[in-house]
């Protein structure tokens, strides 16, 4: 039995990671925050649109888009080499350009496809909307699969890389540096200016979100094109996932995406409150996930989401408005007349 | 605005009945004016030719059997729905050029009550299509919202999440929110139902209010013998305008039995309220 539980060294799993080796640990969990932040807060719109499982969809989905994407961008590459007859040096940074706008666009044309094929399906057929989503994402991932098996050798993509991501790799990586000065590894730069981007979308365009997420209808009446927001949010959720990618793969994506919204909206019921709310989630969660992860030696990502699971748990239990202890405290107060009273106030939120 | 021949074309000639009431109105004078619209589900139709001009400062009732399209009418005015043809104008103009001086109350059922926003939130959200992009609601806007909320007697529950409200409370949320958006003609669909007899009222006195300040107000109505005393007009409607004038011409008992076919139930409800009329 003691053999199943890895040794407990207060030193290593809680102070290195903070003093001695932050060099590594702060830039895994800089980037372990910047995932969650950025999926934690598209997902709350995620979560009020009814749409969680949409977002579980884009995120298999992506990985066709980004398959093409890849094959095409060296298609491209190639092709030019050849026209100008291998007189440019293709080495060097501007093949990553290429294939990172490549990745980007690859993933919104998916994102979209995939929202459009899951509404197409659903609108033109009887199959409801949870088996139209049911096809669609499995149709695209297994066409991913598909493509990267077939052209193992033109696309750099690996499908368990894809599937659960690895973000200690962050800090091996090489630095991002401005004019000579080196700022973070590449994809932490990535990932910050994707998170900063999502808070800016979301503080500038707040209106627009939330009147087109509570009432279309009345969206619609104000001009605010209810589909255009719709696509335009799969279109940004779609570069949040890839970005994000790397890092935590498609299967813990999900979790991020829907695990701070969800923890949040129990614990206040003012828009504003949960978006910051599900901000501080993804903050202890990373901080704790990565605790977790040194201390069992496991999966970085796979920890920052069952930390955050753990912060849903207990949140759940300690609700101050709807918890579970709240509910039952309530009830043995008033156990008289619980049942006549339920009806009356009902402890949600009272 | 009055070049357009097709339009011209429909107001010279003697003309379907229902447009009868707005004769001598120009354009930008007639809140509401439809011609030949149809509607269809499925590519079975649910409004079919549907022809109708509303003169200003009126309240109006649609009334109609279940099915009758009442609710696709008024989302097909807030060009919320595909329609096969026809052309929908307000004030004289392309409904969705438009659009922002109508004031909309949707269903209650059509909107998430769990929504993480307050009362105040709620009707903070007819100020902005005032506002346009980038704007944030400012101090005045704020006091208009109260101001609205105030005239439904929901000020006390301003900070109020909307989940925590009753039936009737959030239909006052969604009218004040009407208000807020300082609109010259409402729809309002169905907003007397699943709502207490206190709250009717002061719905009904509020509406009263709109009308004396010139507003145009057009509401889905489902009970028949309230219709009667509730509104200047009514307009039967049961796929087509059955008929569209003066509640004492429109609510006779041949007319809605037209309205209402077969249907016995309704039919002697029909007839109870005509009775009534008559006593």
């Amino acid at each position: 039995m003691r053999a199943l539980i890895p040794t407990w060294d207060w030193h290593t799993i809680f102070v290195a990671p903070w003093t001695t080796d932050f060099a590594i640990y702060g830039w895994i969990f800089l980037m372990g925050f910047l995932v969650c932040a950025a999926c934690g807060l598209a997902g709350n719109y995620l979560i009020l649109r009814r749409m969680a499982l949409v977002g579980d969809a884009i995120s298999h989905s992506v990985l066709p888009g980004l398959a093409i994407a890849f094959l095409a961008a060296n298609a491209w590459r190639t092709g030019m080499a050849a026209e100008v007859n291998g007189m440019v040096d293709t080495g060097g940074q501007e093949p990553g350009m290429i294939h990172g706008f490549a990745m980007f666009t690859g993933a919104m044309v998916a994102g979209v496809v995939t929202t459009l094929m899951i509404e197409i399906i659903h609108k033109h057929t009887r199959i409801k909307q949870d088996a139209a989503i049911g096809i669609t994402f499995s149709t695209l991932f297994a066409l991913g699969v598909v493509l990267i098996s077939v052209y193992a050798d033109k696309v750099d993509l690996d499908a368990d890389c894809v599937l659960h991501g690895e973000i200690a790799f962050v800090s091996i990586q090489p630095f991002f540096s401005l004019s000579g000065v080196e700022i973070a590894p590449a994809s932490v730069v990535l990932m910050g200016l994707v998170a900063i981007l999502t808070l800016g979308l979301i503080v500038v365009f707040y209106k627009e979100l939330l009147v087109s997420s509570f009432d279309p209808g009345l969206a619609s009446s104000m001009g605010i094109h209810a589909g255009f927001v719709h696509y335009a949010l799969m279109c940004w959720l779609s570069v949040i996932v890839v970005s994000a990618f790397e890092a935590v793969g498609a299967i813990l994506v999900i979790a991020m995406l829907i695990l701070p919204g969800a923890t949040a909206s129990m614990l206040s019921t003012r828009f504003p409150v949960v978006l910051s709310l599900s901000l501080l989630h993804a903050a202890v969660s990373s901080i704790l996930g990565l605790h977790l992860a040194i201390w069992l030696n496991s999966s970085t990502a796979g920890s920052m989401v069952v930390a955050g699971a753990g912060l849903f748990g207990l949140v759940w239990l300690f609700s101050p408005s709807q918890g579970l202890l709240r509910r039952w405290v309530w009830l043995r107060k008033n156990k008289r007349s619980a049942l006549q009273a339920e009806s009356l106030h009902p402890p949600y939120g009272c | 605005m009055t070049s357009d021949p097709n339009i011209e074309a429909v107001r010279s000639s003697s003309g379907p009945l229902s447009m009868r009431w707005t004769q001598g109105l120009s354009d930008a004078e007639i809140p509401l004016e439809i011609h030949d619209l149809t509607v269809a589900y499925h590519h079975k139709p649910v409004l079919y030719g549907v022809d109708l001009a509303i003169p200003p400062g009126k309240l109006i009732g649609v009334i109609g059997p279940n099915g009758a399209g009442k609710s696709t009418l008024i989302k097909s005015i807030m060009g919320l729905l595909p329609t096969d043809s026809g052309w929908v104008r307000l004030f004289g103009k392309p409904n969705k050029k438009n659009l922002g001086r109508v004031g909309y109350v949707p269903q209650r059922e059509s909107v998430d009550w769990d929504f993480p926003v307050n009362v105040m939130d709620v009707v903070m959200m007819g100020r902005y299509g005032k506002l346009g992009l980038f704007r944030r609601p400012g101090k005045k806007d704020r006091s208009i919202a109260a101001a609205c909320l105030e005239k439904v007697h929901m000020m006390p529950f301003a900070d109020r999440q909307i989940a925590n409200l009753s039936g009737g409370q959030q239909q006052r949320v969604f009218l004040a929110r009407a208000l807020a958006q300082e609109s010259d003609l409402y729809l309002m669909d169905e907003p007397f139902a699943g709502v207490d007899a206190a709250t009717e009222s002061s719905i009904i006195d509020l509406l009263h209010t709109l009308r004396k300040e010139g507003k145009t107000i057009l509401v889905v109505h489902h009970d028949l013998p309230t219709a009667r005393n509730y509104f200047d007009m009514l307009i039967l409607l049961n796929m087509r305008v059955v008929d569209f004038g003066p509640t004492k011409e429109v609510f006779t008992y041949e007319k809605l039995q037209k309205t209402y076919g077969g249907r016995l139930t309704i039919l002697s409800e029909v007839a109870d309220a005509v009775r009534q009329t008559k006593a």
